[in-house]
């Protein structure tokens, strides 16, 4: 049989075995992901999306050091009863800055794509110190220990300019005043100028108003924990985008 | 001693020595820069650890060297077997360390009151769980990967390894990996795409070690003595080369300090979800599946004494089953903000994937054609054909669940953490066991296994143990799946989360019984194996030795 012959040759030769592989496993990926970093619908045009403030970025990192994303995923299906239990159904587009993205795999726990301002930042503090005082049937791990640790945002100028080289559009203004943003989002009545220039610089960017909460998240004003800044995350995640103006069925938001 | 082969290379065998030192002291001496200057004190601990393992590294190396005499350690008259006998050990090591850290977040999962420490952060269940799944993945598969593929190819070739020291490299690099990773899980280092979490520099080393791994394959490839490369080494080839491409697209991303263990990826959302599902689902793919696919097209033809069934069936499996699985990666993310044609793609391939799995396992029940007796009678060859049973059946279920509909119920429950121990406990752990009971007497030069009493108990409790778990699991899956879709009959949904967690609790506990028996199988193994190599029991008498001495690979001569 001809077909065996042909292949013969490549049992004989290992380079040509090599690249033939290589060429084979290539096509799927070239075909599925390239097109995603050019076809322009493949994320939805919206109004609200912003950068992470330098607290909530902190907070996502505390988010993904402790592995969260293994039990509770951040994408809501379009499926009624997932747009009943979570809130609208998650957009390309609410994750267009998440480098990386969190979607998850699991949900051991609820889905929190859309937490944000679900709960009051007491309740978020009582629940990860300790789930079962609040949930008595929860299965999480305590993480009561945020608590104490005071947060270390020394390089978090360095933070914001490593994602501004990955394309978040982070300005000069937001790297340069970085951790005087950080402080004042932990840090309600202390210092208004600073508070009005943290939200000024990030509702620009926005062109939406009120997606930016500023509040000692975790009652402890003598320090500014880790605690402060995972609260700070959750209660912003999937608050961004401005559904009122969102088009579901303009065709370039058509998936 | 190995057996002989043709003396006819040149030694050179300082040269990779040489080589090799030279790699290892830039890489400690880089270590000790990052140490010195390290931005925070995970980076610190393991620039240390670097810094310590690699320079321990080269004065036991220069030790060993010394001690030589002038005398070739790598004489291209024998074949490397010390390597293998190192991987056997170490796949039995970190097998039993992933099951247990398995046991432990079950544990966690069923009675959080009792296996969690508000004190020891460390512990908690998002810490240990990249924990698990790298340990019983990358530790414990990888080093029985590396071991066989080693052992294979030099078989297959008729040949030693190349490379002289590159091979042990390559098995302390991997290792060395392994610990980075682990060890990075527990301080809080993590880039947290599922199954590639290790940070920027570890995936830089072990793009290294990788690299390395190629060479050091496809160097052997190069001096082989048979005019065919044996269907094993395909698979392994693929293995190698696809990991290379998946590791490094995946992890593409931006430090944020060079002494600093903190990165970004440089992808973000719906691209770095696809890119990750493309990396996630194909170590499925060529880690898990064409990986352990070589074991059986070398194990299993060695331990029943018959050629493999169909040789034309390999190679029409081989490359529709390296083709196909590349596109199957959307599957991981339907109805998600993933464009609908990028999904859709997906599960068309991944249900035409369920063809070439088929033709594999097909291809290695079928090898046992006229040797049926041996299920009854060797425990070992029935843990490897149950093994291709577990390989059907999960790429059966597999396919299944990559169809939107049954997706949209399977997805983010239990049902996929069934699905994958059926294939992790079921495949790849049954045919790794076998592929050790193998290489142990056959490489310590035994006439049989310490005990195959002992082994029949490992199969059975491990089998018992698989269908502890899956079963539990799949009912606690297709439970929750649907009291999260319930309505009630004033149609509102008719469960609170919390609810559908709570029902779960028995299977939990159920789950963590039959992780308790598999790991207690893998115990006795350990035992076994120990006991083989010291020569004990059955395995005393060294004087009939089964392994062949310039072992001529099972027939499946390709058409002359």
């Amino acid at each position: 049989m001809s077909f065996m012959k042909r292949h013969a040759t490549l049992e004989r030769h290992s380079l040509l075995l090599t690249v033939g592989i290589l060429v084979v496993v290539s096509i799927g990926g070239l075909v599925e992901i390239a097109p995603l970093f050019y076809l322009e619908n493949t994320i939805e045009k919206v109004q609200g999306m912003r950068p992470y403030t330098p607290l909530e970025l902190k907070g996502r990192n505390i988010y993904i050091r402790e592995g969260c994303y293994t039990c509770h995923s951040q994408m809501v299906r379009p499926l009624r009863d997932e747009v009943e239990r979570y809130g609208h159904y998650s957009l390309a587009a609410e994750s267009m800055y998440d480098h990386p993205f969190q979607w998850g795999s699991k949900r051991t726990g609820p889905d929190l794509a859309r937490v944000g301002n679900k709960y009051s930042d007491e309740w978020h503090l009582d629940h990860l110190i300790d789930p079962r005082s609040v949930v008595p049937d929860s299965i999480m791990p305590p993480y009561a220990f945020l608590a104490e640790k005071k947060l270390h945002f020394d390089g978090i100028e360095d933070d914001l300019k490593a994602l501004r080289l990955a394309g978040v559009p982070y300005t000069d203004d937001m790297i340069a005043n970085a951790r005087a943003d950080l402080v004042a989002q932990a840090s309600p009545n202390m210092d208004y100028d600073a508070e009005d220039a943290l939200v000024a610089r990030y509702e620009a960017i926005a062109e939406r108003k009120g997606t930016l909460k500023i509040s000692d998240y975790d009652r402890n004003p003598a320090k500014i924990t880790e605690m402060d800044a995972l609260i700070a995350y959750l209660q912003m995640t999937g608050t961004l985008v401005d559904f009122s103006t969102y088009e579901a069925d303009d065709l370039n938001n058509r998936r | 001693m190995s057996s002989h082969l043709s003396t006819a290379e040149k030694p050179g065998w300082g040269f990779s020595i040489g080589t090799v030192s030279l790699l290892v002291g830039a890489v400690a001496l880089g270590a000790l820069i990052i140490a010195a200057n390290a931005a925070d004190p995970m980076m610190a601990a393991h620039a240390w650890l670097f810094f310590f393992l690699t320079v321990g590294g080269l004065l036991i190396t220069g030790l060993w060297a010394g001690a030589r005499n002038g005398r070739n350690p790598f004489d291209p008259a024998f074949y490397e077997d010390t390597i293998v006998k190192f991987g056997v050990a170490a796949s039995m090591f970190w097998g039993i360390a992933g099951f247990l850290v398995g046991l432990i977040i079950a544990l966690q999962l069923s009675f959080p009151g009792v296996f969690y420490f508000p004190e020891l952060g460390w512990t908690n269940f998002g810490r240990l769980r990249p924990l698990h799944t790298s340990a019983v993945i990358f530790a414990f598969g990888g080093n029985v990967l590396i071991a066989t593929s080693f052992y294979v190819v030099q078989r297959t070739c008729r040949t030693r390894l190349a490379g002289g020291m590159w091979p042990w490299f390559v098995f302390w690099g991997y290792n060395l990996f392994i610990v980075i990773a682990g060890t990075g899980y527990l301080l809080g280092v993590t880039q947290s795409k599922e199954y590639a979490e290790p940070e920027w520099y570890a995936d830089l080393w072990l793009t290294i070690v990788w690299v390395a791994y190629l060479f050091v394959f496809l160097g052997t490839l190069w001096k082989r003595k048979e005019p065919h490369i044996y269907v094993a080494n395909w698979f392994y080839l693929s293995f190698i080369v696809t990991i290379a491409m998946l590791h490094i697209v995946n992890n593409l991303a931006i430090p944020v300090s060079l002494t600093g263990s903190k990165s970004y990826q440089l992808f973000a959302g719906v691209q770095d979800a696809l890119t990750q599902w493309w990396y996630g689902h194909n170590a499925v793919g060529f880690f898990l599946t064409t990986g352990f696919l070589a074991i059986m097209y070398y194990f299993i033809p060695k331990k029943v004494n018959r050629p493999v069934y169909s040789y034309r069936l390999s190679i029409v499996h081989f490359w529709s089953l390296i083709f196909i699985y590349i596109w199957a990666g959307p599957h991981h993310l339907h109805y998600t903000a993933l464009p609908q044609w990028a999904q859709t793609l997906g599960m068309v391939f991944s249900i035409m994937l369920w063809m070439p799995s088929w033709g594999g396992m097909i291809n290695g029940v079928m090898t046992l054609s006229g040797a049926w007796d041996k299920l009854r009678t060797d425990p070992v060859v029935r843990m490897m054909i149950v093994a291709l049973a577990f390989y059907g059946m999960s790429t059966f279920e597999g396919p299944l669940m990559s169809v939107r509909a049954v997706n949209s119920l399977s997805h983010y429950t239990e049902w996929g953490i069934a699905h994958v121990h059926s294939g992790s406990m079921g495949w790849v752990g049954f045919i790794s066991f076998g592929a050790l009971y193998c290489l142990t007497p056959w490489l310590w030069k035994r006439k049989a296994l310490f005990s195959n009493a002992l082994v029949e108990w490992h199969f059975w409790l491990a089998t018992l143990g698989i269908l502890f778990y899956i079963v539990a699991m799949y009912v606690a899956g297709i439970t929750e799946g649907f009291m999260w879709r319930a309505y009630n009959e004033f149609g509102f949904l008719e469960y609170a989360f919390i609810e559908t967690v709570k029902a779960k609790h028995i299977m939990y506990i159920v789950r963590a019984i039959g992780g308790a028996l598999y790991l207690i199988g893998a115990l006795i193994m350990a035992y076994n194996l120990v006991r083989t190599a010291l020569g004990h029991g059955q395995a005393r008498d060294a004087e009939a030795v089964p392994a062949p001495a310039s072992a001529q690979s099972p027939a499946l001569q390709p058409a002359e």
